[in-house]
């Protein structure tokens, strides 16, 4: 079974539409990369995907593991193996990142039905995954994303990642606002959790992400469809020659 | 409507209660004239209502009617009542002063073994000897306001807390007010903390209600003298039962290169007041004045403070947090003064609101009057509901909707009780958040 079918997704925001019939298949172990001008429908995609409120689907559906998405609050989506990295890691003030991070795998546990977490086991595993990223201490003690840079947010984005262990994970832009080694950092956390289960979906501009996260597949989209899809060479196609024939041709 | 009317039947109503407890009441001679003037102060003016600039949210002669007459002292079973309240709300470590139906009660207080530089009496003791620099401090506060000068006139009982220069003590106090009484009954109290030149000290209090309280009035004023160089970390925590009235005063003065943190907490009281005078009066000084309000229901709590700049070269900050949900009203009326010779005053005040509800209310007053013109001062307040974008990020990390509300709430009000020195302290007004937050749930 696939893990991810969208099918001729269509979705509104306020009058207009931004998706119009888009379909993309993903299975255990693959990642895709989609790649598209801006404005072309990429990060509401993910954001639908996650369960943003604020998006009107107006035709298509959208199966996890067989089941209807659409049908399941964000958290629930979470608990059952969707994870969005945002673009734009929200800051939350007076939320120490520790605290956040407990109560939220915690929350999926006991939605899956688990046992929580203990805090020893629980710190050992953060202090473990945060070292492998580069993440220092004391900014596991600050408030969530509180006065980090472009490059810790991201980083703190792959520590969740890495924490809940999703099957679904959607990278949204990770590598707006970070310099090269940032971004190195950032991709080889990713790579360490790609493994025969799970799934990635890598949404990019550009192809400079695609050095360090090499896709099996790479879709482009414009204009909120699906254009054309192929294998990792599409995306140096791409840097060769730009997105503006795609745009004629959607 | 027949306000003159009013005002005489509340009138007549208190004059029987003071002649009712003048017996009960400690001190001769000086004393005894003050509260009489006090309590004609009172008389006049009667309970603050609308019309009053300062009491224009919390209108008393709507929201209270009346003073209820004053508790009797406590019996063996309200004092074992009581006891289980204080060990229910005990904070680690401090030492305990209890009063109970605004009497204080040494059996459930630690009074032994005090520090050298510590002494510690009751009001009633120090009103009834011959203290005359210590009765003009505790007669300090000023009556023009009638909430003050009823306490003036009824002061029962209280703390009078002396801390010897140079004494920074290690053991926070922890002034516990109880209500045990199950009759409608008000209890008047004062306590004067005083810290001599470079003396240090942690102040708790509480509010709280014992089993089988009923409908209570707390009428409590604080005088808070702060000597030079000294510092003194302030917490209090109002968690009186839902049908009671907590009006309560503060006069704090503070002298050169002094220091002075507080926070208060309101998740308790059907209807609070919480008026504070802050007076700078010592060069180089900080004030950090901080408060949360957490109100659900019909509860209706207002924070008064004012903070008056005499001198140059201080700064105070104000953290004002209230989180409003079903019909409850909060209020944060904050003054700053900046006098003409405050040159050099750092000034900050920020107060948010945040509304739960349709139906919640809060009115946010921020007041600057500077009359200096080296200074740096600012004031900023929002009122709003929780932010979209932060539910949002949460509930897609796995957090049901009411779990993404209750971090981002304990985020809001974080930012105030972050300022909280006292590691033990802070934790505790987190617990307290917590708890408020798991019944909303």
């Amino acid at each position: 079974m696939s893990l991810l079918e969208v099918k001729n997704l269509q979705v509104r925001v306020e009058e207009r539409e931004i998706l119009h019939g888009l379909s993309l298949t993903v299975n255990p172990g693959e990642v895709h990369a989609i790649m598209g001008p801006n404005g072309s429908g990429k990060s509401t995609l993910s954001h639908v995907i996650a369960g943003k409120p604020g998006y009107q689907v107006t035709g298509g559906e959208i199966l996890f593991k067989g089941e209807d998405l659409l049908e399941m609050a964000p958290d629930v989506r979470a608990a059952k193996g969707v994870f969005l990295a945002f673009q734009y890691p929200v800051e939350i003030p007076g939320v120490a990142t520790m605290n956040f991070l407990r109560t939220a795998l915690n929350a999926q546990r006991k939605a899956r039905g688990e046992s929580e977490y203990s805090t020893p086991d629980f710190l050992k595993k953060v202090r473990e995954v945060a070292a492998s990223l580069n993440i220092p201490q004391d900014m596991l003690r600050r408030g969530v994303n509180v006065g980090f840079s472009g490059g810790e947010k991201k980083r703190n984005e792959i520590l969740q990642m890495a924490l809940f262990q999703p099957s679904l994970c959607i990278l949204d832009e990770m590598d707006s606002g970070l310099d090269i080694d940032a971004l190195r950092v950032a991709a080889d956390g990713v790579n360490a959790l790609r493994s025969p289960e799970r799934a990635m979906v890598v949404i990019t501009h550009y192809q400079r992400l695609l050095n360090y996260i090499v896709p099996d597949v790479v879709h482009v989209m414009s204009k909120g469809r699906v254009v054309k899809s192929g294998g990792k060479e599409l995306a140096l196609e791409l840097e060769a020659s730009g997105y503006a024939q795609f745009e004629d041709a959607a | 409507m027949n306000l003159v009317l009013a005002k005489t039947d509340t009138g007549r109503a208190i004059s029987d209660i003071f002649a009712v407890a003048r017996d009960r009441l400690p001190g001769a001679g000086k004393i005894a004239d003050a509260r009489r003037q006090a309590f004609e102060s009172y008389e006049r003016a009667g309970l603050p209502h609308r019309r009053i600039e300062d009491w224009k949210y919390t209108d008393l002669r709507v929201l209270m009617r009346d003073v209820l007459p004053l508790a009797a002292a406590p019996d063996a079973a309200a004092l074992k009542r009581a006891e289980a309240a204080a060990k229910a709300h005990a904070v680690e470590g401090a030492r305990r002063l209890v009063l109970v139906d605004g009497v204080f009660a040494p059996k459930l207080s630690d009074v032994g073994r005090l520090e050298s530089g510590l002494s510690i009496r009751t009001l009633r003791d120090v009103l009834e000897a011959d203290d005359a620099a210590l009765h003009a401090q505790l007669l300090a506060p000023d009556n023009s306001d009638a909430m003050v000068a009823l306490n003036s006139a009824m002061m029962t009982d209280g703390l009078v807390i002396e801390i010897a220069d140079g004494t920074a003590l290690t053991q926070p106090l922890h002034i516990v007010h109880i209500a045990s009484s199950a009759q409608p009954a008000a209890m008047f109290t004062r306590s004067l903390l005083k810290l001599g030149k470079t003396a240090g000290a942690t102040l708790v209090e509480s509010y709280i209600a014992a089993d089988g309280a009923k409908s209570y009035q707390v009428h409590d004023a604080l005088v808070l003298a702060i000597g030079d160089g000294a510092r003194l970390d302030h917490v209090r925590l109002v968690e009186d039962g839902r049908d009671a009235f907590n009006i309560s005063s503060s006069v704090v003065t503070l002298g050169t290169r002094a220091h002075f943190n507080t926070f208060g907490m309101t998740s308790g009281a059907g209807v609070s007041r919480y008026q504070a005078v802050i007076a700078v009066a010592g060069e180089h000084s900080r004030v950090e004045t901080n408060g949360v309000n957490l109100l659900n229901g019909r509860q209706h709590a207002d924070s008064t403070l004012f903070l008056d700049h005499a001198v140059p070269n201080c700064s105070s900050r104000e953290i004002f947090r209230a989180v409003v949900d079903d019909r409850a009203h909060s209020v944060f009326q904050g003054r700053i003064i900046v006098r003409p010779k405050a040159q050099k005053t750092d000034a900050k005040m920020m107060t948010r609101a945040l509304l739960l509800s349709d139906e919640a209310e809060a009115d946010n007053k921020p007041e600057l009057e500077i009359f200096a013109d080296d200074v740096t001062c600012g004031h900023g307040a929002t009122t709003g509901a929780l932010d979209e974008s932060l539910l949002f990020y949460l509930r897609a990390r796995g957090l049901s909707e009411k779990e993404a509300q209750a971090l981002l709430i304990q985020a809001f009000v974080g930012e105030a009780i972050e300022q909280i020195a006292n590691d033990h302290l802070r934790e505790m007004a987190i617990a307290t958040a917590q708890r408020w937050l798991e019944a909303r749930a």
